[in-house]
């Protein structure tokens, strides 16, 4: 039927029963079992129905590291991080080209279940983005949809110890996600995504809403959070990328309704004080942007 | 330029171009507050000037034999709306069984499954237009399908038939009520959702059909109460004006609220028009009761997000 057609190619509808098989060889990698995956994306194009958004942008993405992904508004940041996790796919109309790779499998594969793949690379978000339930619930949630059978109580604990936000909620767990500050909030949503024990954790701004101070707790919680994990974090501020990223990317686009484009990669240091090209050079300098 | 030439906004009109006195317009702010809140005082006005007037009718008639006796021609001072209540609480129970799930059921796909094309959209043009189709023709529509080419299912004329038929009728207002919630729940939900590895079907039921409840549960407050109070479609169905027996299955036959009260009105004794207007306040009770347990219900809801 034609709505399966659309969720199938929307991502949104899983593996079919002759899949499963990839499914449980997904479910084997878990951190515990084996190092971190990295990422390399090769020749990825992003579109939104006929629209070129971003155009053949190829990055590696070391495990263990946080790179962060700069550059003026517009220049497709965010629509490339999203197609990292297979979310830029749900947009009606919208469409990736391109392999992703996360460790050895290509996400954008037939075989791969989008569904398994956003537990695998999780997302936090520009807007801290709370399910209306309890603080308990939101962490809970994601983990219990996914077949966790440990104990509950011990996996929240963890990831709201990890998400540095256990000392300020454990007496309330069961009020309302609603009720916390934004940055309580923010970190409370990375601890739900740190819950269903992802790889590698993408990060669409995910300080802009917030004040100084949440911000620097959501910074100190990323130098920890690379031990175990691959951070990937698109940023307007750029201190914020020189302060905490190992890797940088710069995206930019010469002429307004040009697709965005990977135009310098490398360590932070170099693409802070010595970058290869100019354009690169007059935006971290702040020439413009 | 020379300064003198170039006047400020403030020097050029100092203040004259604008009209002094405010009172004609403060005149008016009040003419048109007391105009609107005239407006709805009307329909407050003629609601309970209704109840009044019914209270005081039925007052000599409402008593306790009056809700548990069967009505009566013979002595119609003894009779009573029970056969009738009973009927009408079928009828809203087997509506709201049939009509919430499937209305739920509609609005869930079309809202988030159904992609954009000009068919869906003609749907839900449609489904719009189905609300404003007046209650007799769904009456119709049940004699051709639920009464003559279902008999054998449903038992012809039965409860279950004027059920399925009223749920027809009320179907596209829970429908248009649940989308418009769906609608308001902000893509950042279902976002949050997926980006954790959920599957649509998870997304849709743990977090947007909680928060779309009470919005859903206004308009189904609102379908219900209509349905209650039809008589038309379940004239041409099949409800009886006179039964000497309580409804005990969905295939049994059964009187209504609005036909008893119909029935009651259409006779000239007094004591007649007494019982209808009796079988009003009954009638209101009972809306009254069903809808403060939808309020209930949606306020405990709204609590928790």
């Amino acid at each position: 039927m034609d709505t399966e057609k659309a969720r199938e190619e929307q991502g949104l509808s899983g593996v079919s029963k002759d899949q499963r098989e990839v499914r449980q060889r997904d479910e084997a990698a878990l951190p515990g079992e084996a190092p971190t995956l990295g990422m390399k994306i090769e020749d990825l194009s992003a579109f939104y129905g006929s629209f070129k958004a971003v155009t053949d942008v190829s990055i590696d993405i070391q495990a263990n590291k946080v790179t962060a992904l700069i550059g003026p508004s517009g220049c497709g940041k965010s629509t490339f991080i999203r197609c990292l996790n297979r979310l830029h796919e749900v947009i009606p109309g919208a469409r990736a080209e391109g392999h992703v790779m996360l460790g050895d499998q290509d996400i954008y594969a037939k075989t791969s279940d989008p569904v398994n793949i956003r537990r695998r690379i999780g997302m936090v978000f520009q807007k801290p983005n709370p399910f209306s339930k309890s603080i308990y619930e939101n962490v809970a949630w994601g983990a219990r949809i996914n077949g966790y059978r440990g104990n509950m109580d011990e996996l929240v604990e963890r990831s709201l110890k990890h998400a540095a936000l256990w000392d300020e909620v454990k007496d309330r767990l069961k009020e309302s996600g609603h009720g916390l500050s934004g940055g309580q909030q923010q970190r409370l949503c990375i601890a739900r995504t740190l819950a269903v024990e992802p790889e590698v954790i993408l990060m669409d701004e995910p300080a802009s809403a917030l004040d100084p101070v949440s911000t620097q707790k959501i910074e100190d919680t990323m130098e920890q959070l690379k031990q175990e994990y691959t951070v990937v974090i698109v940023t307007h501020n750029m201190q914020q990328a020189a302060r905490i990223a190992d890797y940088t990317g710069f995206f930019f686009i010469e002429n307004m309704g040009d697709p965005g484009r990977l135009w310098e990669f490398d360590e932070t240091e170099k693409m802070f004080s010595n970058p290869d090209r100019k354009e690169t050079e007059d935006y971290v300098t702040g020439r413009f942007g | 330029m020379t300064r003198s030439n170039t006047k400020t906004s403030r020097q050029e009109g100092s203040g004259q171009d604008f009209k002094e006195s405010v009172s004609n317009r403060y005149r008016l702010d009040r003419a048109f507050t007391w105009l609107v809140t005239g407006a709805s005082l009307v329909g407050v006005v003629v609601l309970a000037l209704l109840l009044i007037d019914v209270v005081k009718d039925g007052s000599s008639m409402l008593s306790l034999e009056f809700l548990t006796s069967f009505p009566s021609q013979v002595f119609p001072e003894n009779g009573g709306i029970y056969p009738a209540l009973i009927g009408s609480l079928w009828l809203l129970g087997l509506t709201g069984l049939i009509s919430v799930p499937l209305g739920l059921g509609a609005a869930v796909y079309l809202e988030e499954y159904a992609q954009d094309t000009r068919i869906n959209r003609m749907i839900e043009i449609n489904i719009s237009n189905l609300a404003g189709v007046p209650s007799v023709i769904y009456g119709l529509l049940g004699l051709g399908i639920f009464v003559e080419l279902l008999a054998p299912v449903t038992g012809g004329g039965s409860v279950l038939t004027g059920a399925l038929t009223l749920s027809l009728l009320i179907l596209p207002v829970i429908i248009v009520a649940t989308r418009e919630a769906l609608r308001a729940i902000p893509d950042s939900i279902r976002e949050g959702g997926y980006a954790l590895g959920a599957t649509q079907w998870e997304v849709i039921w743990s977090h947007l059909l909680p928060r779309a409840l009470p919005g859903a549960l206004t308009g189904i407050i609102l379908a219900l109460s209509r349905a209650v109070g039809e008589a038309a479609p379940i004239l041409i169905v099949g409800v009886s004006l006179y039964q000497t027996y309580i409804t005990r299955s969905p295939f049994d036959g059964y009187m209504a609220l609005p036909t008893q009260i119909y029935d009651w009105i259409s006779r000239p004794q007094e004591v007649f028009q007494n019982s209808a207007a009796a079988g009003i306040v009954v009638a209101m009770v009972v809306l009254l009761l069903a809808n403060s347990f939808a309020i209930w219900l949606r306020s405990r809801y709204q609590q928790r997000s």
